[in-house]
């Protein structure tokens, strides 16, 4: 470890471009990220937060609603018996992943560029995954009998059926959601730390101090956090490759034409971490602008998420090619219809979008300098996030609505209840980001000092700082 | 800084930078000191080292909790599925070990994850919201950019004077008798 610190201290002191820029002490690192939660927000803020408590107002009363009526309001027919809920339960899971990529993956590679994003990221994990949650959670209809899907002793003496992929996803999910909760919240003891001690008498110290548990910088305890802190990037790692793994499982396990495939696990891996990153970049320009964090989340951060943008995309367009090509190859027709008529039948217009937005868009980042232009990457992130969308879309909803005999088919239109339940969680969504913006650090402050060259013991063995 | 009529906790002494931190726990080790500890905004590399500190037994936790985890979860499902509530489902066997995998490595995954944490927490004596160290005013600038060190006056080795006298001979600053208050 120590050797890398080095040669990055020294590689950073050879004229390239450093990770944080404008020079910080750890004084302004400190004055910066706390001022954020210590001051009044920027009005834009209470300008988002208001509409997005007001959608997701709106998106619960309509879970009210549904909870009240059944799933009837939903626009599910007869062979299209999964529709929204599962396409945005997945949607919502894949977002998460990005958040443990970029605390745990990138760590253990030791891509350093991660500290300035890697709380944010970590916070939309957990929000993300909270919003997903909600979806197998209503879409039983009974919502007071979701405690069936766990192994809870009962007087009835029934148990769930754990050969079934639906349940593998209550244990990868749940695990996964408790997982990132924990390491979210190791990282931010420190830096809850730091806000204790910045802050005056009254109840906001007492809640500081309780949830920083008296820490108190030792290096008694450092050297067990870092131990936890790299065991728990190492338990993350295949913890978020099997959470889609196991998303995946819930239609490759099924002998449906198009979702009965041994490609679909790395597939579903791959675009996860795809839209994760579009939702991270859709989330850090505006958080560095509004909040002045240019220094922290340079162009050059921006252009690192551009890059594992445009390489994901290519992995999640390869394996839309290869369906196609395993289809024709496997000489089944029900396989080769399924595929034709995904591009060419009632949802092409469907296919058309995911493929423009997850294929077409992601080619402007070859180009550098639409890599490091703010404006550019967030359109294009949203971009991204539609089409990801329209993946699970095509996914779900072409292969149910035709099968295997046409007397089955029937077309699938969303109601209204679809749409404002899925507005509704990313309301839900926007506004526990908010909130957390206006009272977490929302950047590592511990983290980013870390990697600052001044924090090298051996940076002032040559020349004073 | 009176020291006549309070009792004395410990000392702190503040230094530059983490290099002058590195250096200021070598030498405080070598001078025999034991209850010290160094304190910094983020880990300082090499300190465990010049703390002369043994490798975290973390690892060791983690891996029993995981060990333990995956036979639980290996074993509620074969309980379950073919003791407790056995169901022909599509024919397959009772105790399908393939489709029991996935839950058993979430479960591998979970016990660890679980005990990493509060292992972490009970090696670090955490939560523990009250220290002596908090009665210093100075302190709280250890969670800013603040480099200290700190002995108790519990230590063998521990004389006020003398040490205090040690910690300003290898470049201590700000030098504070911890007191009750």
């Amino acid at each position: 470890m120590e050797s890398s610190v080095k040669s990055t201290a020294a590689t950073t002191a050879n004229g390239k471009v450093p990770l944080i820029l404008g020079n910080p002490t750890f004084n302004t690192v400190t004055e910066t990220i706390s001022g954020i939660v210590e001051n009044k927000p920027p009005r834009i803020w209470w300008g988002i937060f208001s509409v997005s408590v007001v959608l997701a107002a709106v998106g619960l009363s309509m879970i009210g609603y549904l909870i009240w009526e059944g799933t009837g309001i939903w626009g599910l027919n007869n062979p299209v018996g999964w529709g929204w809920a599962i396409v945005n339960f997945v949607w919502w899971v894949g977002i998460g992943h990005a958040g443990t990529l970029i605390s745990a993956i990138l760590f253990l590679l030791r891509q350093r560029w991660r500290t300035s994003i890697n709380r944010f990221a970590e916070a939309m994990t957990i929000f993300a995954v909270i919003c997903a949650l909600v979806f197998p959670g209503i879409h039983v209809g009974r919502v007071w009998m979701a405690y069936y899907m766990f192994p809870l002793p009962n007087q009835m003496g029934m148990w769930p059926n754990f050969r079934s992929p639906l349940l593998w996803d209550v244990f990868a999910v749940g695990t996964y959601f408790i997982v990132s909760l924990m390491f979210w919240y190791v990282g931010l003891i420190p830096d809850l730390a730091t806000l204790r001690d910045r802050a005056k008498k009254g109840i906001r110290k007492y809640v500081l101090a309780a949830f920083s548990l008296g820490w108190r910088g030792a290096n008694r305890h450092w050297q067990h956090y870092e131990k936890a802190y790299l065991l728990l990037a190492g338990l993350s790692t295949p913890l978020v490759l099997s959470v889609h793994t196991v998303v995946s499982f819930d239609f490759a396990i099924a002998q449906l034409p198009g979702w009965h495939t041994t490609i679909f696990p790395p597939y579903f891996v791959a675009g996860a971490i795809f839209s994760g990153f579009a939702m991270v970049t859709t989330l850090a320009i505006p958080v560095r602008h509004f909040f002045g964090l240019k220094n922290f989340i340079t162009n050059k951060h921006l252009g690192n998420m551009a890059m594992i943008m445009l390489l994901t995309s290519y992995m999640v367009g390869y394996a839309y090619g290869c369906e196609f090509f395993v289809a024709w190859y496997s000489g089944n027709e029900y396989e080769q219809f399924t595929f034709i008529n995904r591009a060419f039948g009632p949802y092409a217009w469907a296919y058309w979008i995911m493929i423009t937005c997850n294929v077409a868009v992601p080619q402007i980042f070859w180009s550098k300098k639409m890599r490091t232009k703010p404006i550019v990457l967030f359109i294009a992130s949203i971009l991204i996030n539609v089409g990801m969308w329209f993946e699970r879309f095509v996914i779900t909803v072409t292969s149910l609505s035709r099968d295997f005999i046409p007397a089955n088919w029937d077309y699938f239109s969303p109601t209204i209840f679809d749409v404002g339940i899925y507005v509704g969680t990313i309301g839900i969504f926007m506004s526990l980001f908010l909130i957390f913006l206006r009272f977490l650090p929302t950047i590592a402050m511990a983290e980013v000092k870390f990697i600052l060259p001044q924090a090298n013991p051996h940076a002032h063995d040559h020349h004073k700082v | 800084m009176s020291t006549e009529n309070k009792k004395i906790l410990g000392i702190l002494a503040e230094f530059a930078n983490p290099g002058e931190l590195l250096k200021a726990a070598e030498k405080v080790r070598d001078a025999g000191y034991r209850k010290f500890d160094v304190h910094s905004p983020f880990p300082v590399h090499g300190m465990d080292n010049a703390m002369g500190l043994k490798q975290s037994k973390l690892g060791y936790v983690a891996g029993i909790a995981g060990f333990i985890g995956c036979t639980s979860g290996m074993v509620l499902q074969w309980w379950v599925s073919a003791v407790e509530y056995p169901l022909v489902i599509s024919g397959k066997p009772f105790f399908s070990h393939q489709a029991f995998i996935p839950i058993t490595f979430e479960m591998t995954i979970l016990f660890a994850a679980v005990a990493t944490v509060f292992g972490m927490f009970h090696l670090n004596r955490l939560p523990q919201l009250f220290h002596n160290l908090f009665y210093s005013e100075q302190f709280a600038k250890v969670t800013d950019d603040g480099f200290m060190v700190s002995i108790e006056a519990g230590d063998s080795k521990f004389e006020p004077q003398k040490t205090k006298a040690f910690l300003e001979s290898i470049g201590g600053t700000s030098l504070e008798f911890i007191e009750a208050k």
